[in-house]
């Protein structure tokens, strides 16, 4: 018996409704994208749902307070947790430029994380 | 006194913007005047992800917006002048400023942008009933303590409102491990965007009540809890459904106002509606030579669009500079049925700086679809049929030239609901 499942694209700001037909966790059809990048969103949401993680790491700076860092890709949602746990021991010193590495392979999905501000 | 060809008030994302463009556009004597210590404005304490999806084509954290900006800055010789706070402004474009440097600065410009953004709403202007308890913050104050100072300001949080910082902020403490136990929003829809619904909140299992608001605070000395109820159809709370919620910290994201008190001093018109200045098809306001662009103009709720907005004005000014004809009372631009308000107010087809104009207009209400029509005294100008519109998402219309040639009078933009029985 297959399923349907409504998904809202969070790539974009039209927030296309797509309905998933699933049966035995196969997609059947999809319907009420409006691009690619929408279509992928639907066929990851209900297979696995990935996010990308934006959050703060501490700075050895002395005005510094904290540093805006960001997974360099989604990540599975259900690494999200973990993610924000082995985050919470980092702390980077300054210069720091946008798109420096700041973890490697953040809760074993392959994915860095990365400065999305510089700081001198 | 200095002398400045074009001085834009404000650093953040409309001013920046609006310098480059000016720049790029051969204007020499670029001057910023930005009142905090450094550039980019709120997008600096704006670091979950989602911009510049319509100018780079890429989704950009706040921070990685900001800083495409700045790093252009270097080599166009455009003056930077932080921790510098303009108090007043003339309608000859005389500006008044000081820092604790160099104390009062007087600067004459030939022409002025107004970028000064948008503040919001806070407690005061519900009339909450309760103690003045430690624990209320404005859900962008909460964005800030988090993001850049680093710290957390409660454990057990309620949000009031659903607008998008409100949203962002219900993520961004639940992943720092705070609980929030709900958002609750007074009208029956959210105010939000609709996928920072489903991203900050379904995703986290966080519940939106819809048609519920506070109507007591608890706590002395730190909040202790919120009292909240179901409102009816006239937004009056229902007494019988009230209900008490313990919680440390209640957040406020209920709107953002237009920061104008420069922009009165000008004399410039005003739009009741956006609660800003209004504006022409260059962004130029009443007032001759000066312009408005970004929050201070409308609210927004892309930075994108904001972008677009502060070139156009940008443009509008270099042209200004070069050919001192500005400030044409020309065709009105009407926000009929169905629509909030629509931006420019006026256009003038001769002087149009591009073969297309952009119109950004909110509806009243959401529809799940809905017709367009622009309509003149002859006659319609053009449909378009929209399906999903939410006041809280910003429409974004093109018109060619050629289009708006045809009309005669006024351009009125008028939005009704197609088929609301469907599903």
């Amino acid at each position: 018996m297959s399923d349907k499942r409504n998904v809202t694209c969070i790539i974009c700001p039209v927030g296309c409704r797509i309905e998933v037909e699933i049966e035995n966790g196969n997609i059947l059809n999809l319907s009420g994208y409006r691009c690619r990048r929408g279509l992928q969103y639907a066929k990851d949401e209900v297979t696995s749902p990935k996010r990308i993680l934006t959050t703060t790491v501490r700075l050895k700076a002395e005005a510094a307070h904290v540093l805006p860092v960001r997974t360099r890709a989604p990540i599975p949602k259900s690494k999200l947790k973990e993610a924000m746990q082995e985050l919470k021991n980092v702390s980077v010193a300054a210069p720091v430029n946008m798109g420096d590495i700041v973890l490697k392979d953040v809760a074993g999905t392959g994915v860095d994380v990365i400065a999305s501000r510089n700081w001198s | 006194m200095l002398y400045k060809d074009l001085v834009i008030i404000g650093g953040g994302p409309a001013g920046l913007a609006a310098a480059l463009e000016a720049a790029e556009q051969g204007v020499k004597d670029v001057m910023i005047v930005e009142r905090d210590s450094g550039l980019g404005g709120i997008l600096q304490q704006c670091i979950h992800n989602g911009f510049g999806l319509h100018v780079f084509k890429e989704e950009l954290t706040g921070p990685e917006y900001a800083q495409r900006f700045i790093d252009r800055l270097e080599n166009t010789g455009i003056e930077v002048l932080l921790d510098t706070m303009v108090i007043e402004i003339t309608q000859d474009k005389r500006i008044f400023a000081v820092n604790s440097k160099k104390g009062v600065l007087e600067i004459q410009a030939k022409a002025v942008i107004l970028a000064m953004g948008c503040r919001e709403r806070t407690r005061g202007a519900l009339n909450i009933p309760g103690f003045r308890p430690a624990g209320i913050f404005t859900a962008g104050t909460a964005q800030r303590y988090v993001n850049i100072e680093g710290y957390m300001p409660g454990k057990e949080i309620v949000i009031l409102g659903s607008g998008d910082i409100g949203l962002i902020m219900a993520r961004r403490f639940t992943l720092e491990g705070a609980r929030v136990k709900c958002v609750l929003e007074i009208m029956p829809y959210s105010n939000g965007l609709t996928r920072n619904v489903v991203q900050c909140l379904e995703d986290y299992g966080i519940p939106l009540r819809l048609s519920h608001t506070v109507i007591e605070i608890h706590g002395k000395k730190r909040v202790e809890g919120v009292t909240v109820a179901k409102v009816d159809e006239n937004l009056k709370p229902i007494l019988s459904t009230a209900e008490f919620i313990p919680c440390d910290t209640l957040l406020l994201s209920v709107g953002l106002i237009p920061e104008n008190e420069l922009t009165k001093m000008t004399g410039a018109d005003f739009d009741a509606n956006t609660q800003g200045p209004m504006v022409n098809q260059w962004m130029e306001t009443s007032c001759e030579g000066i312009f408005a662009c970004g929050n201070v103009l409308h609210v927004h709720d892309l930075v994108d669009f904001v972008t677009m907005e502060a070139k156009l004005a940008a443009r509008g000014a270099a042209r200004y500079l070069k050919e001192k004809d500005g400030a044409y009372r020309q065709m009105s631009v009407i926000a009929g049925e169905g629509l909030r308000y629509v931006l420019p107010h006026a256009v003038g087809v001769e002087k149009m700086l591009d073969e297309k104009q952009n119109f950004f207009m909110r509806s009243t209400r959401p529809m799940k679809k809905a017709k367009l029509a622009i309509e003149s005294e002859n006659g319609t100008i053009k449909t378009k049929m929209l399906s999903y519109v939410k006041p809280s998402e910003m429409i974004n219309i093109e018109l060619g030239k050629s289009e708006i040639s045809k009309a005669a009078g006024h351009l009125k933009f008028i939005l009704q609901e197609e088929g609301a029985s469907d599903e």
